[in-house]
């Protein structure tokens, strides 16, 4: 029998004001195997850990239960509590009284009675827990970062400079992202080029950097500490050991059709390319899908000009596997596509542009040189209109719930730089609010509207109309002179919304890294462990896990970086012995437990056992700790109930059940 | 038969193989039982005949376990279990010397009673290798006689085929069986409201005695030690303390069978009360196969069980209940 | 919030949630303040592809009017694949269950991500008020005595 002590936690009023704690100890006292009952206003304060290690040891208690917030909360600081005072820390359990009671529940009758159902549940389990030892498992101490953004790029060098090999992984040809893109940064009008490109130089100089670029993670498998990855590296068809990034190869190139990704398809490139003039690595790659020699078998014109040879038609992809301790996903975002806002013309009309095609045509080496035009007939505009939240705060299906956050900050940039290039272009900014929290943000916007004259109107655009002559009137809303308002606009910027790169649905799942109903990655604790996905050694760099600016990205970029050193400087890892063990005297030798279990940590083995006096060789079911990670699939698998998970085991499921059905 | 005792004997007399599973006739002339000869001798006993229903592949689990091959005989339906066992590890290939036996279906002593022929003293026709059509029955109130087909187990109207999976020798010719559909019970069934399946499935398990005689002659049901003998979920076997208990019994058993379950129909064979126990293991078989593709079980050993594998673009619980 | 003041019966619900999705779905309902009837019940299991029917039935047998199994969106385990095997063991189960003559409605399989506090809680409050519409668990407590 048990020496339980029950901790019932007031959690200051939190738990304390719907749940009657007194009440809630008292009727646990009774239960069987607790031998001490208390409260406490704060079971996590310093004083109130004293408390339940005190008890463990005066009381010899063999388990604990802690009525208090969720086990997600405080399970860890409580089995630390334990093993301080001597008792494993597997002999602890957490009555969720705060979450699933006193947080959702007003009367306090009926709180306390859900309180003590809990608590019982969670008696019942420690009365059939069993002391378990975590075993210990080694860190490979090399990073992977997902995504060669300002994000993956800080975030891999930041790890470098700590002393651990990174490899950075970027599905396009070169690594620098949506900033890369970017003409000038806010708040301070810097080129955003001129900042970022010394940074992707930096990487691609690290020694401890390796770059995957042209290339995307294609399997994931292990745990925190121990990865393995398969990434897929594209066939470039230019050998990279070879080429001197003379740049011959794509002025001769013959096929010219191809959109510019990087030009967000305002114009064409060529099928051999490098995406931008300061790329890196500045090796070009063969779009097959354009390339007239993949296409036709005729042509060759870039191997024919390549003085050093570095043309190779005939590579392939290849499959690169390695071994990781930490995983740092840095998948950045895109804009939503604006198919649905038909009411704007963007997909008709080639003059309703968004502020991310903006930012080439106003890049000088963007599709025009940097000079701002209409890019219907090329005619410079006088009057150009900005729409905000174009898919932002969106309470319908065809956009997101959520702020984008930058929007407002680029559109005072872009109507400040018209402003400044072109004095006598008029500006008109439509907007819900607009929103400048963060340093001199919003001293930037108010200079847009008083020393640049931006006619700020806040109201929402209900459509755009093009007219015969080539202009776009403009309907909107005055709110707060409350009126309707009509502009005859020659360009109209939209502030699309931003979402998640589509690639990181499938790494997440790769990943096992929970998502949100948005495709951002969710973090382990929205507050206190931000930068950390659920799944442990998965860390998150930048809009991957929520919209931000370049200045907060390279700040969590920063914190990734310094959590997956943190992981990496550990030469081992406790493993969760929370794990399948399989009783070889019950075990059919079926594999129906092998066949579900996705981490191949069970192994058959011809073994002889002494089943009552009968010693017979037999085959049976063996769980290697190491690798398994305690989901359980393999106990409902197994007909017989040999196999069976250690914390979470049948008796214990089924006391519990019973517990609460009582 | 006797070409069945012939061959039996030479394989056991060249050394071939060390015993041989069969049939024994029983106390009476529709009970053979399942029993293993190691001697020429031991043979007289042996007899192959319609009722000779038995799937001999379980016992090789057994067999698997002794020294030497052991010659078994089995029908077609029972080369699905043996292919099943094989799957899971439990019968041993090398350990087995599989004579395919022809089957013209087998026999029901309840449906020849159930035809009102009582006090049954002989029954002539019955032999595997005969031809007959009709059954002669010497009872103490005379002769009767009945249509073999009438008197045949149901699992034989619905036969799977009459093609042995596994073999490596065969005798004897077998002859189709089938007339009914399988899944036709399941289907009426659930056709029913709720109300009326719920009351057939109370009256029909009211009737279950816990005697375990559905799992000890099941072939899937081979577990070392059942968990209903086991304590890990507080579901020991005893004096049933309350109403539900047979109830779970008989969910979980068809559930541990599920995709597992070659519909051999033994469990409805031997139950005493004459519970339709292969209804159970039916529905989730014509479940699988809705939901997941045909798919039956012992066909080869290669395709993974459907409880041990997923597409991710199963169908939800939700509508499997609507659609089941 | 109590489920129709002055009625007799309150339904017995057992909530069995994945530690990874289902579990901290309910932690954010919880911190959200959205409320869910107290009925309900959750059991803890690291995936849920841990509940053995057994469980489910169990919960049954000692009185549970409903049971719901909530777990990662497929595709989002924690561990790859569980909830896929969890959603072909519901779906037999469940389908037998229904065979057998008990209401459809006393099982459920739901998925509930972590983000989806509001989910969790309208999923239990529609769950408790479906469950108190079927009225107390008879079926499955009485499936064996004749009449």
């Amino acid at each position: 029998m048990q020496r339980i002590g029950v901790f019932v936690c007031h959690c200051g009023s939190n738990i304390a004001a719907t749940v009657d704690v007194k009440k809630v100890a008292e009727l646990l006292r009774v239960e069987p195997g607790v031998v001490h009952s208390e409260d406490y206003p704060y079971m996590c304060s310093e004083a109130g850990q004293s408390k339940i290690a005190e008890a463990i040891r005066e009381k010899n208690l063999t388990g604990i239960v802690v009525c208090s917030c969720s086990p997600r909360m405080h399970e860890a600081t409580f089995r630390k509590t334990a093993e301080r005072a001597g008792l494993n820390p597997y002999m602890v359990e957490i009555a969720n009284i705060r979450e699933q009671c006193s947080w959702i529940h007003k009367d306090k009758e009926e709180a306390t009675k859900k309180a003590v159902i809990l608590g019982r549940a969670a008696v019942a389990k420690v009365n059939l827990d069993t002391p378990l030892k975590p075993g210990e498992s080694l860190v490979t101490k090399r990073a992977l970062v997902i995504g060669g953004g300002i994000a993956g790029i800080q975030t891999a060098l930041d790890i470098a400079d700590a002393g651990y090999e990174v490899d950075l992984v970027e599905k396009t040809p070169s690594i620098g992202g949506r900033m890369a893109q970017l003409d000038k940064t806010f708040p301070t009008l810097d080129c955003s080029a001129c900042i970022l490109t010394p940074k992707m130089v930096d990487a691609a100089a690290h020694e401890k950097i390796t770059l995957y670029t042209y290339s995307e993670v294609e399997k994931v498998s292990g745990f925190v500490g121990n990865f393995t990855v398969e990434i897929r590296k594209k066939a470039r068809s230019v050998d990279m050991s070879k080429c001197t990034g003379c740049g011959l190869c794509q002025e001769k190139c013959p096929s010219r059709k191809a959109p510019s990704e990087f030009n967000r398809g305002l114009n064409t490139r060529s099928a051999i390319y490098t995406p931008f003039a300061q790329a890196i690595p500045n090796v070009p790659v063969i779009d097959r899908e354009h390339c007239i020699k993949f296409k036709t078998g005729k042509c060759g014109v870039c191997a024919k000009v390549c003085q050093a040879g570095a043309i190779d038609y005939e590579q392939k992809d290849e499959i690169i596997t390695r071994k990781y301790g930490a995983i740092v996903v840095a998948t950045g975002f895109d804009m939503i596509r604006l198919d649905a806002y038909d009411e704007y013309d963007y997909s008709q009309s080639p003059d309703v542009i968004t502020s991310l095609e903006l930012e080439r045509i106003m890049n000088a080496a963007g599709p025009t040189q940097g000079h701002l035009e209409r890019l219907s007939d090329g005619k410079a505009p006088k009057e150009i209109v900005f729409v905000q939240c174009v898919g932002s705060r969106c309470a319908d299906r065809r956009g997101k719930s959520y702020c984008s956050k930058i929007c407002c900050m680029y559109t005072a940039k872009h109507a400040m730089l018209i402003r400044d290039k072109y004095p006598d272009v008029k500006v008109t900014v439509f907007y819900i609010d607009v929103r400048t929290p963060g340093k001199n943000f919003d001293e930037f916007y108010r200079r847009a509207v008083e020393e640049y004259g931006v006619n700020y109107i806040k109201g929402q655009v209900g459509k755009v109309i093009p007219r015969p002559d080539g202009k776009l009137m403009v309907q909107g809303s005055d709110l707060l002179d409350n009126r309707q308002v009509l502009i005859e606009a020659d360009m109209v910027v939209l502030a699309a919304a931003i979402e998640p790169d589509p690639s990181v649905r499938e790494i997440a799942t790769m990943l096992t890294a929970s998502i949100d109903t948005n495709n951002f990655l969710t973090e382990a604790h929205p507050k206190l462990r931000p930068v950390e996905s659920p799944t442990a050694g998965i860390f998150l760099s930048g809009v991957c896990q929520g919209p931000k600016d370049i200045p907060e990205t390279v700040s969590q970029a920063g914190a990734a970086a310094i959590k997956a050193v943190g992981l990496l400087a550990k030469d081992r890892l406790l493993t969760n012995p929370c794990t399948a063990a399989a009783d070889e005297l019950l075990c059919n030798g079926c594999s129906s437990c092998e066949n579900v279990c996705p981490y191949g940590a069970i192994q058959y083995v011809e073994k002889v056992v002494n089943d009552h006096g009968i010693r017979e060789s037999r085959r049976v079911a063996q769980v290697n700790g190491a690798l398994c990670q305690g989901c359980g699939a393999c106990t409902v698998a197994c007909p017989s109930g040999a196999m069976d998970l250690q914390g979470f085991s049948n008796r214990q499921i089924i006391a519990e059940v019973d517990a609460v059905c009582r | 038969m006797q070409e069945l005792i012939r061959r039996g004997k030479e394989l056991l007399l060249e050394g071939t193989v060390k015993r041989i599973l069969g049939w024994k006739a029983g106390d009476l002339p529709y009970n053979p039982e399942p029993a293993f000869f190691e001697t020429e001798e031991e043979l007289k006993d042996f007899i192959y005949n319609g009722f000779c229903g038995a799937n001999l592949s379980k016992y090789m689990i057994e067999a698997a376990r002794m020294e030497g091959k052991t010659l078994v005989f089995l029908k077609p339906c029972d080369t699905y279990s043996f292919n099943q066992l094989l799957k899971e590890h439990r019968v041993e290939r090398e350990k087995a010397y599989i004579i395919g036996v022809g089957c013209r279906g087998k026999l029901d002593i309840e449906k020849i009673r159930s035809q009102g022929i009582q006090g049954i003293l002989g029954i002539e026709g019955a032999e595997g290798d005969s031809e007959g059509e009709i059954l002669k029955i010497r009872t103490l109130y005379g002769d009767r006689t009945c249509s073999y087909s009438s008197a045949m187990l149901e699992r034989c109207h619905v036969c799977r085929g009459k093609e042995h999976r596994i073999y490596d020798e065969k005798i004897g010719e077998s002859a189709d069986t089938r007339d009914r559909d399988r899944f036709g019970e399941v289907e009426k069934l659930e056709a029913m409201s709720p109300e009326e399946r719920f009351a057939f499935f109370k009256e029909e398990l009211g009737k279950c005695i816990r005697c375990n005689a559905c799992r000890n002659v099941c072939p899937a049901c081979s577990c070392r030690k059942c968990v209903f003998d086991g304590n890990q979920f507080d579901s020991a076997q005893k004096a049933n303390a309350d109403a539900f208990e047979e109830k779970m019994f008989h969910i979980i058993r068809a559930f541990h069978v599920a995709g597992r379950c070659t519909d051999c129909g033994e469990c409805s064979r031997v139950c005493p009360q004459g519970i339709p126990l292969h209804l159970f293991n039916r529905k989730f078989i014509l479940d699988i196969n809705r939901f997941y593709g045909e798919y039956q079980a012992g066909e080869d050993i290669e395709k993974p069980c459907p409880l041990t594998d997923y597409a991710p673009e199963d169908i939800e619980p939700g509508e499997a209940a609507e659609r089941g | 919030m109590p489920i129709e003041e002055g009625k007799e019966f309150r339904p017995k619900i057992v909530a069995f949630c994945c530690n990874w999705c289902s579990y901290a779905g309910a932690d954010l309902a919880g911190s959200s303040r959205l409320s869910y009837p107290a009925e309900v019940k959750i059991i803890r299991v690291p995936c849920s592809c841990r509940v053995n029917p057994m469980f489910i039935l169990r919960a049954f047998e000692k009185g549970a009017d409903g049971v719901i199994l909530c777990g990662c969106h497929p595709g989002d385990c924690h561990y790859s694949t569980g909830n896929y095997y969890t959603r072909r063991r519901m779906a037999l189960l469940f389908s037998m269950l229904d065979y057998l003559g008990v209401e459809k409605g006393r099982t459920r399989v739901e998925w509930v991500s972590a983000a989806e506090g509001a989910k969790f809680s309208a999923t239990m409050n529609e769950f408790v008020k479906e469950i108190a519409s079927l009225g107390r668990n008879v079926r499955l407590g009485d499936l064996r005595c004749r009449n």
